[in-house]
């Protein structure tokens, strides 16, 4: 048994029902329990879909259990397949129906329905939903082109002379983070450089569209959390190249055109694709005040390893913690971590993540929905970056986070939450003002900081652990006079620095003592 | 019968009465977490299940920012299935490191769900065992929340019911009011005034703001819902010796109206002073409903299962706002707390118990009614085929009992039908 308190993923058929429902012609019969239609809402109102999602629930109830169960299974999926005439139908346990083993994959291939089935397996207890949206799509990929596949050691024919390269998108899907954005700066960005888009999927595709992936000279691995698995089984039995640069950041957009003209064979001038406000913007000197800002890094496994990137070598903050709750990416981002001189935290245990945005004490988080309750409480400024998220994360507005548009909104999305320049030089000034002081957020964001900094960020958690070292009334004090974004630090700085010079008592000079010693 | 003080009216519905099986598209018992954590502020919910159970939580739950939060899940992993992990012990663990963290609980629930019932797992045992280690410290108790077994609202029901044996016992010579069901903080303030105008002494509202607000129960408590969900927590206060008052839900002008009667009567209050009290806030409340009259008047209403509000709501749309009832269905249909609503109601509207989601959505597409009462997983579906929706969870997420109320209540109903004249854009899909 494990204590969550919150869940960075759901369980892996909720990820079977995100590529079910991004895609069009497909069907999931689910085997679960009442109850478990509340995933529906997740794509009604968190996506706002005009739609019900194609899934078909047998949601039986305890009175089912009695009797026949897989007779439910059954009338389920005659009835959807009658009902809906999906070109493919899908068959899958969520975690009650996975107690029961109903079996419900065997009873569907032994029904002799009128639509090809495949079946999953989700192994609720042990993987989650980015597992199960891979798992889904790497099976309907799969069983739709395996037949197609020519012989092992087939080299594949080079592109016609005077035919448009092409590549596919694989990975978007519903849910995703600004998936449906992405794909849009992606297309236009791989148009400038002439490159045309085959197939996206799973977002948009139908069974028949999927048939075409081979079509294309190479896959865009664009979520590797989504498509890792089925790239890698294209690239063996089609020998189809993986483009993996993630486009997110100026950067890595222009790595990532490098990458596409290289796999492609194009010859491709970087600057002539396109452009970014972001790099003038950081360079211009009302963003000096953001260098060396102490920020927190927690998200799937590809953008924490692109934010990352972005925050450090294009905002110039400085990386002070990165992690990921995808243990499949945990490779990566360990490596990545280690080039900002970090160990990487690799959990999904929110108290855990939790403990080190406490200890860190960063001055921002960079996060998803769950590190905006660690921020709440800790009142440190915060922003979303990836699932798991929020109604308010799947805006009305366009809001890429890849490509050259995605920068520009990097950038306004991550400065918004800090205070602004001025406002900090007169906090350090000025301590005791009646409207603008510790107790209340940025001015620039109205109410929505309000509360945010109630209380000190370091109370009960920046006491030292040995409980032997004591705060001077007058120390004390002093360090009320930091200003609150960085008296965290301070404290910590200075009980570390006491620790070490082996002081029992903090006094104003320790406080002092510890500056100069740390501030190089 | 003499548990139950019955009204003299006919109690039996005499329209069409189906039931229906099939796809469910409602809420497991586990989402009533989401009002009752506010509601009993010093309370905590540890759900005993899998990923999906803490997932279908913090959907409904996480868009709102906790830096406290009130409910957990205890997540049930392959060894805890495969019985090489001793499930009481792990619990054990789990909640001791939980009070840990919160030392402001004061009671614990833990909950029930399809995963840890199907495997049969003792929770009310492991509450007990549990009670005895945190003596002092925390109250703990068992309830399931689970998709099987219970359906959005009887969630609270079952809350409810598994601290009903806690209730101390009422002395033999007194007498108290328990008003039962989760109402909003301002209808608790309204009732406790009209209930001292009255005259009518020691009122409990079960549950109350705190979880140490417990009433006590004997020969001498009489009981009121207010909510139509709170059957079984009902019968469970007549097994003490409780008398169950029978009454329209206080919803709009005529059920508060009814609802304050039926208790004034019990209490033998002088009708006249009855009518002397509730006379103001009935006509104010008149007044309030007859504004949004015009917009409902005449227009076609179809109710999609989902809180069991659906009978008293039909019933005050239909009396008091002149709307037709085209269905009304509810997930479960329990006699013994609707009987004070079944003869108000219009005699040839079917009442359907039970779901079978597309038969029942290809009837709401055959009679295109003007507004249908629904969950969200349907609500934005039927709007982008152009059909008014009014999402159902809303009732059960405002304040929208007793008279003061009953202009909101109607407001509601009324608000996607004003939408759709203001707005000038077209619809999405």
């Amino acid at each position: 048994m494990e204590l969550t308190l919150w869940t960075y993923e759901g369980p892996p058929h909720v990820g079977a029902i995100r590529v079910a429902a991004s895609m069009r012609d497909v069907h999931l019969m689910l085997h679960s329990p009442q109850g478990d239609t509340y995933a529906d809402l997740l794509f009604t109102m968190i996506e706002r879909e005009g739609r019900r999602p194609p899934v078909t629930y047998t949601t039986f109830q305890a009175r089912d259990l009695g009797s026949s169960t897989a007779e439910m299974v059954i009338n389920s999926l005659r009835e959807s397949a009658e009902r809906f005439k999906p070109q493919v139908l899908l068959v899958a346990d969520s975690c009650t129906a996975e107690l029961i083993q109903d079996q419900p994959g065997a009873l569907a291939l032994g029904a002799d329905l009128p639509v090809p089935v495949i079946p999953l397996e989700m192994a609720a207890y042990t993987r989650k939903e980015n597992w199960g949206a891979a798992e889904t799509f790497y099976q309907l990929v799969r069983g739709l082109l395996s037949r197609q596949a020519p012989p092992p050691g087939t080299e594949r024919p080079p592109r016609e002379p005077g035919a448009r390269p092409s590549v596919n998108l694989l990975g978007p899907t519903k849910l995703g983070f600004r998936c449906r954005d992405d794909v849009v700066e992606i297309e236009r960005l791989l148009s400038s450089m002439g490159v045309d888009v085959n197939v996206v999927a799973p977002l948009g595709a139908s069974p028949q569209d999927l048939q075409a992936i081979p079509k294309a000279d190479a896959n865009v691995n664009l979520c590797p959390e989504v498509s890792d698995l089925t790239c890698s089984w294209l690239a063996r039995t089609f020998g189809m190249p993986t483009i993996s640069t993630i486009p997110m950041g100026w950067g890595a957009t222009r790595d990532f055109i490098a990458e596409v003209a290289s796999a492609l064979g194009l010859d491709v001038d970087v600057d002539a694709v396109g452009e970014s406000r972001l790099p003038w913007y950081s360079r211009s000197i009302d963003s000096t005040y953001l260098t060396g800002k102490r920020v927190f890094v927690f998200a799937d496994g590809s953008h924490a390893i692109a934010a990352a990137r972005v925050a450090r070598d294009e905002m110039g903050f400085e990386v002070v913690g990165l992690g990921t709750y995808s243990r499949e990416r945990a490779r990566d981002v360990r490596a990545a971590a280690k080039e900002y001189g970090l160990e990487a935290l690799i959990t999904d245990n929110y108290l855990e993540v939790e403990a080190k945005v406490q200890e860190l004490q960063p001055e921002m988080v960079l996060g998803t929905q769950m590190e905006r309750h660690i921020a709440k409480r800790l009142g440190i400024p915060c922003a979303v970056i990836s699932t798991p998220a929020h109604v308010q994360d799947y805006p009305a507005r366009y809001s890429p986070q890849m490509g050259f548009e995605g920068a520009n909104v990097l950038f306004d999305t991550w400065v918004h939450p800090l205070i602004m320049g001025l406002e900090e030089h007169l906090l350090h000034m000025f301590r005791d003002d009646f409207e603008f002081n510790d107790s209340v957020g940025p001015s620039h964001l109205g109410s929505e900081g309000e509360g945010a900094r109630a209380q000190d960020s370091s109370s009960g958690a920046g006491q030292p652990d040995d409980g032997a070292i004591v705060w001077d009334f007058e120390a004390e004090k002093e360090l009320k006079k930091i200003p609150f974004f960085v008296r965290g630090k301070a404290r910590r700085n200075t009980e570390k620095f006491a620790v070490e010079h082996g002081l029992t008592t903090i006094e104003v000079d320790t406080l002092y003592d510890a500056k100069a010693h740390f501030s190089n | 019968m003499s548990t139950v003080i019955a009204s003299s009216e006919d109690v039996q519905h005499p329209g069409p009465q189906t039931q229906e099986r099939g796809q469910r598209a409602v809420f497991c018992g586990l989402t009533s977490i989401i009002w009752l954590h506010r509601r009993i502020q010093d309370a905590f919910f540890l759900v005993v299940g899998s990923r999906t159970c803490a997932h279908l939580i913090q959907s409904a739950a996480g868009v709102m920012i906790f830096a406290e939060p009130r409910f957990a899940t205890a997540i049930l992993g392959e060894r805890d299935l495969a019985g090489m992990a001793d499930c009481h012990e792990e619990l054990d663990r789990v909640v001791s490191e939980l009070i840990a963290r919160r030392s402001g609980i004061n009671r614990l629930f833990l909950v029930g769900s399809c995963p840890s019932e199907v495997i049969k797992l003792d929770l009310e045992t492991a509450a007990a065992k549990l009670q005895t280690k945190h003596e002092n410290r925390v109250r703990i108790s068992a309830f399931s929340g689970s998709g099987i077994e219970t359906t959005f609202t009887q969630g609270e029901d079952e809350c409810l019911k598994s601290t009903v044996a806690e209730l101390p016992v009422l002395e033999a010579s007194k007498q108290n009011l328990i008003v039962l069901g989760t109402v909003s903080d301002i209808v608790e303030d309204q009732f406790r005034r009209l209930f001292d105008d009255l005259g009518i002494k020691d009122v409990h509202f079960y549950p109350g703001r705190k979880a140490g607000d417990l009433p006590a129960v004997g020969k001498g408590t009489r009981v009121i819902a207010a909510q139509p969900f709170v059957g079984e927590t009902a019968r469970a206060l007549i097994g003490r010796g409780a008398e169950l008052i029978s009454a329209p839900f206080p919803l709009g002008a005529e059920g508060s109206k009814a609802w304050f009667e039926a208790v004034a009567a019990t209490y033998g209050v002088d009708a006249e002073r009855t009518q002397q009290v509730l006379e103001m806030p009935y006509q104010r409340a008149k007044r309030a409903v007859s504004v949004h009259r015009s917009k409902l008047e005449g227009k076609r209403i179809h109710l999609l299962p989902d809180s069991q509000l659906e009978i008293p709501m039909a019933r005050f749309l239909s009396e008091e706002c002149g709307l037709g009832i085209n269905e009304i269905g509810t997930p479960f249909h329990d006699q013994l707390v609707m009987r004070g609503e079944l003869a108000r109601l219009p005699k040839e509207v079917p009442i359907v118990e039970g779901q079978d989601l597309d038969p029942a959505l290809s009837r709401v597409r055959a009679s295109r009614p003007d507004l249908t009462v629904c969950g969200m997983g349907i609500a934005n579906a039927l709007e982008s085929e152009g059909l008014r929706t009014k999402w159902s969870i809303e009732l059960v997420f405002s304040p929208v009992q007793g008279f003061d109320q009953a202009g909101d209540l109607a407001g509601l109903f009324a608000k996607p039908l004003a939408r759709q004249e203001i707005l000038e854009v077209g619809s999405w899909s």
